[in-house]
């Protein structure tokens, strides 16, 4: 028998849950894949319909993590597989190596001694980072991570020699774990559904097609743009935006549920180029705007002011080039006022939905629905964007839910 | 008594070409009496902080400070029993944030200010190891872990029976003579899992009979709360018949407008008395303890709502008036009555017409108070037209959104299959009665031309509205009144105004569940009853572990008040964000440590600087204020204090350090758990000491306030009126002192505003009394 909490998954949902639990006196785990914690949130610029920065909330967590002596975390690790039952699970963690020691403080010298350049996985590729670097400037832990596969050893010798003695480490071999945890909470939440899927709005085709997490990106001031949203073929300023609002949700052929975020997430960019440049036109082709709710109302009742952004109600078919260079047009329905439209806007930007990361990177000993959305079970518990599609809001609320049902599991078995 | 402390002083990172730290030790071991003092290339190195520990032990030090990088970086090293650690941020404050560029015309001016800027870090960090003191918690004993859930509905019961199941005792207080809510008056429900293409049998009844079944649940119906007093871990709960009027009613507060006679002159303090006790008349004094009260550690609110009716004037132009146009709730009750009959004749119907948007053509919203419940609802009810009339029955839909998000998106379909229901987009310009028909006026339909639908009757998806918006519901017997503060903020929902903290209350170890909160469907209800049957029972084991609950949960300090001199003034308990403090008979606050959240608010208000923590307090910041030096004969060294929320604008300055980013070297920046907590003690405290400027840099307020702390930038920013004046007094410039609202992600922008500030005061020329 465990007295212990594992959460698959330092997002937002799993950094709730386990902070929640431990607040309760329960010893937990958290696994994350990635090198730092705060998952998809982190890549975001704002909230809707607040606006406020995400690091703002991550932080405080980050601070309750810092100084709970019954967190443990693992970043750069996977859960390979669970055995067991409720009150006594196996789990077993593959742990990759960062290729610096614990005592990097994410000083610059390493930084300034690598020389190559590869494309910014963190920006989507719309900048390069070094060899060793920060994922971005808010990550925790506050380490850097030394990319081993594809740097050269001389480079890394060149890194080394830079670095205090014994901050980097390019010996590290991965290492598997086992923990015995009572209890499962699964917040491996989503990723941005893959836009080359979809045929029809051609987003390799065409430079400035891009996604909403581009969005996100560009708009941060730490994002490869420097906070400007600005079109990928000649980093200029659009002058006219296009959203294409359902682009794989609401459909049979991709995700056949409605991703939830993505209509207040394309309001929220709005208010981005707005803040940006006050003439900017944005057009927006949806099939129903959900903004469900007092709040997320008022927040579309304010852009509906804003007579330079235009609704309307169809979804886009087709993505084809513009009369200007650079520029597409967005070829739809128009539901209301009949007919075929074709709006040329110099940045199309697609409002990409959320695919359960459960759909294409299942765990061993987990259960999944059809759309790759965990099943719950005793004593494995999912919350977030891995049970459901849902806001922040509705993320913390069912993270806080898991993190009792985990408690619950312990003191059920206990006792 | 004086502590014996070690300075250690990290000189890697480019802190060593920054600064001579030399000199910092020099400064530490002579000037500062420190015991040692010692440099180390790898100080946050395993060797680095084993030295550390090793030298406490062999030295044995009391005090430490480590000189390096941010604080926001922590050390399970140096935790270290006994010893008092403060950390100085030499890398992110000094080195990294005020380069020298190789081509500066005034290098060394200029590494003289550096130099001068890391000695004022080291004097601040060894003035404070030296004040400090350890936190004592305040641990609650005989917590009680009971929890309180008022409301008896599906969101209530669920927030028992999770309670129950996590092994707490729950009483369930529910107005009504039975349980269930509104969930017990439904025909059907909307799916609560997959499948989720039809309608599910209500589940009502399954959770009542677990909740009357379950020992550990107490259910009390035609009951409730008079009052709640005391704090988490300790309510003393006060119960009544409903609908009746007790002693222990919690007595309110006279309003703003109460408070002042017909000309806005403030009344005496006699006459306030008079009227509030006229007010209160027959109400038992918040104070006076109940002896019959139940204890209780902590609270769940799960009233729920109330159907949104319109008033006669409204939706004129949907016929609201007409017996056939009746709202969704009353079209549940004929449904669950059996097949459903027109009101006003008593025909079965067979045509219904469903209403999502009010707005005609001019607005596209759904009704106020609704959200996607009443989509959803709406869709529900078209399947029960459906379900009466398989042959001939006919639901038509309009609607301007529909929503129906994530999987209930799976609902949606099932219900497009059905081909009795028809659904379009569009915009209802009038319902007129037509020959004991309705007729259903729709424009801009997706059909592509405007529609008119003769019906039975007109379903209205009105929406729900918080009970919250009524009533105080929790009836806290507290100094600051019975209610939730300012829920107008939020349409009267018993909201959080965070996103990522949707539990936060502003009263401690209460915690609102369900359509109280937001409209949710049963669903979500439920998984919210949850998360706040979890923040309950965890409010407790903070109350008992005398620690502080979110956001600063690693907190064990808790604020001590010097009563001696305490003269009522009242700011401090009328201040509190979140209500933490009564007053007794001569209005001495009373202090409650587990309603407290910390932030030092109280601390911050208080005149007479009688309220501190053990490592924060007005002595403490004061002093380290003192411990900057003031050249007093040099117009190039002006000094800048600047308080910084250690929450938002402190990262956000160590953010910019790491970009590079430089300000101005002539300010000292001191991180405050929020700007609540400045006193302007602190300000004058540095302008007497020849300082020339000060800088308060806090989270955003107003509607959208980003403050952790609620209202603690925005108080901070009302004392600055009172800083202005007695500067002016002073014949000093109040532009001297300024607050400025900063975003954690601002960092980009945060020298600038530094910078800009630190040339105004440059242009203002040296604070007047320098020297003095």
């Amino acid at each position: 028998m465990s007295e212990s909490i594992l959460v698959i998954g330092g997002g937002f949902s799993g950094l709730t849950a386990a902070v929640e639990a431990a607040e309760m006196g329960y010893e937990v785990f958290i696994v994350e894949k990635e090198a730092y914690l705060g998952g998809r949130v982190a890549q975001l610029n704002k909230y809707f319909p607040k606006l406020c920065p995400p690091t703002c909330g991550l932080e405080i967590n980050f601070k309750r993590i810092q100084t709970n002596p019954k967190i443990t975390y693992y970043t750069l690790a996977d859960v390979e597989s669970i055995s067991g039952n409720p009150g006594n699970f196996s789990v077993s963690i593959r742990v990759n190596p960062r290729g610096t020691t614990p005592q990097c403080t994410n000083c610059k010298a390493g930084e300034a001694a690598a020389t190559s350049e590869v494309p910014n996985e963190f920006n989507f590729g719309m900048d390069t980072r070094k060899a060793i670097y920060m994922p971005h400037p808010m990550a925790f832990p506050n380490q850097c991570v030394l990319d081993l596969a594809n740097t050269s050893p001389d480079e890394i010798e060149a890194i080394k020699a830079a670095m205090p003695a014994g901050h980097i480490d390019q010996e590290q071999q991965a290492e598997t774990i086992t923990l015995n945890v009572g209890a499962i909470v699964v917040a491996t939440g989503w990723k941005p559904y893959d836009a080359e899927k979809i045929d029809n709005l051609k987003i390799g085709q065409f430079d400035n097609v891009v996604t909403n997490m581009m969005v996100e990106r560009m708009a941060s001031p730490s994002g490869p743009t420097g906070g400007k949203v600005v079109r990928p073929s000649d980093k200029e300023e659009p002058k006219t935006v296009g959203f294409v609002q359902c682009a794989g949700s609401r459909d049979v052929n991709h995700l056949a549920f409605c991703s939830q975020i993505c209509c207040m997430a394309t309001l929220k960019q709005v208010t981005y180029l707005r803040e940006q440049n006050p003439d900017i036109e944005a057009y927006i082709f949806y099939i129903d705007m959900r903004a469900p709710g007092a709040r997320y109302e008022k927040f579309y009742e304010k852009i509906k002011q804003d007579d330079k952004v235009h609704f309307i109600k169809g979804k886009v078919a087709d993505i084809i080039p513009g009369d200007a260079p650079g520029s597409v047009k967005l070829v739809a329905e128009d539901t209301l006022g009949g007919g075929r439209i074709e709006q040329e806007v110099e940045l199309a930007v697609l409002a990409t939905g959320m695919q359960p990361v459960g759909a294409e990177s299942p765990i061993p000993g987990i259960e999944y629905d059809a759309d790759g959305f965990v099943v719950p079970k005793e004593g494995i518990i999912p919350c977030g964007c891995s049970k459901r599609p849902a806001d922040v809001v509705s993320s913390a609320q069912s993270a806080t839910a898991a993190a009792l049902k985990a408690v619950q599991t312990l003191v059920r078995r206990a006792g | 008594m004086s502590k014996k402390i070690g300075v250690y002083i990290f000189t890697g990172d480019g802190i060593a070409d920054a600064i001579d730290v030399d000199k910092l030790v020099e400064l530490a071991t002579g000037e500062l009496g420190c015991a040692l003092a010692k440099t180390h290339p790898d100080l946050f190195s395993p060797e680095g902080l084993a030295m550390i520990k090793a030298d406490c032990e062999s030295e044995e030090l009391n005090g430490v400070v480590v000189a390096g990088i941010s604080p926001r970086y922590t050390f399970d090293e140096l935790n270290i029993p006994g010893v008092y650690v403060e950390r100085a941020s030499l890398r992110e404050l000094v080195a990294w944030s005020h380069e020298i560029p190789e081509d500066a015309e005034n290098k060394d001016a200029q590494k003289e200010h550096v130099q001068e800027l890391a000695e004022d870090y080291i004097r601040m960090a060894v003035t404070k190891v030296q004040k400090a003191e350890f936190p004592e918690p305040d641990c609650l004993e005989d917590a009680s872990d009971k929890i309180l859930v008022i409301g008896g509905g599906i969101t209530g019961m669920t927030a028992a029976l999770e309670a129950a199941d996590a092994g707490k005792e729950v009483t369930i207080v529910e107005r009504e003579p039975e349980l269930g809510g509104f969930a017990a008056k439904l025909r059907k429900q909307l799916p609560l899992g997959p499948d989720f293409s039809g309608l599910q049998e209500p589940v009502v009844a399954d959770l009542i009979s677990k909740v009357t079944g379950n020992s550990l649940i107490t259910v009390k119906t035609s009951i409730e709360v008079a009052r709640i007093a005391g704090v988490p871990g300790q309510f003393r709960v006060s119960l009544k018949a409903a609908g009746t009027k007790s002693e222990w009613d919690a007595p309110v507060p006279l309003t703003e407008e109460e408070l002042v006679d017909e000309n806005g002159k403030e009344l005496s303090a006699e006459d306030q008395k008079k009227k509030y006790d006229e007010k209160n008349e027959g109400r038992k004094d918040y104070m006076e303890e109940d002896p019959n009260a139940e204890i209780h550690g902590a609270v769940v609110v799960a009233s729920g709502w109330r159907p949104y009716v319109p008033g006669d004037e409204e939706f004129t132009h949907l016929g609201w008036g007409n017996p056939d146009v009746i709202t969704n709730v009353q079209f549940e009750e004929l449904a669950k009555a059996g097949k459903v009959k027109r009101p006003s004749d008593g025909k079965e119907v067979k045509n219904v017409a469903f209403i999502l948007s009010p707005g005609a053509k001019d607005d596209d919203a759904d009704f106020p108070y609704a959200g996607a419940v009443t989509s959803l609802v709406a869709l529900k009810q078209a399947k029960y037209v459906r379900e009466d009339n398989p042959e001939d029955g006919k639901a038509f839909i309009f609607y301007q959104h529909m929503r129906t998000p994530g999987k209930y998106e799976y609902f949606y379909k099932g219900i497009q299959d059905d081909p009795g229901i028809f659904l379009t987009k569009g915009a209802v310009t009038e319902v007129a009665a037509d020959g004991g028909q309705l007729k259903v006026n729709v424009e801009n339909t997706i059909l592509g031309e405007d529609i008119a639908v003769d019906v039975d009757l007109v379903v209205l998806s009105t929406g729900m509205v918080p009970t919250t918006k009524d009533e105080p519901v929790i009836n806290l017997a507290y100094r600051q009144g019975p209610a939730f503060k300012d829920l107008d903020l939020f349409d009267g929902y018993c909201d959080s105004n965070f996103i990522c903290f949707p539990y936060e209350t502003r009263r401690t170890g209460i915690y609102a569940a369900g359509a109280v909160k937001r409209t949710m469907t049963m669903a979500e209800s439920m998984e919210d009853a949850a998360g706040a049957s979890l923040k309950a029972i965890q409010s407790v084991v903070a109350a008992s572990e005398g620690r502080a609950v979110h956001p600063r949960t690693w907190d064990f300090d808790y604020p001590d008040f010097y009563f001696q001199r305490c003269t009522q003034c009242k700011r401090c308990t009328e201040e509190c964000p979140f209500g933490a403090l009564d007053d007794d008979e001569k209005g001495t606050p009373k202090p409650n440590p587990s309603r407290c959240r910390r932030c030092g608010t109280c601390m911050g208000a208080c005149p007479e600087r009688i309220i501190g923590f053990k490592d924060y307090n007005i002595d403490i910041v004061g002093s380290m204020i003192k411990a900057i030096e003031v050249p007093d004969d040099d117009d190039d060294k002006l000094r800048i204090i600047c308080f910084a929320c250690e929450n938002d604008a402190y990262p956000a300055l160590d953010m910019a350090a790491r970009k590079g980013l430089s300000w101005s070297p002539l300010v000292r920046i001191i991180p405050v758990r929020c700007l609540g907590s400045v006193n302007v003690s602190w300000i004058k405290d540095a302008m007497s000491s020849g300082m020339d400027g000060a800088l308060l840099l806090g989270c955003k307020y107003g509607d959208d306030y980003q403050c952790h702390f609620v209202k603690g930038s925005e108080l901070c920013n009302l004392r600055m009126d009172n800083v202005a004046e007695s500067l002016n007094s002073l014949g000093m410039e109040q532009e001297r002192v300024k607050l400025l609202q900063v975003a954690i992600d601002e960092y980009d922008k945060i020298p600038e505003m530094i910078n800009e500030f630190a040339q105004e005061v440059l242009d203002l020329g040296p604070n007047p009394f320098k020297g003095w």
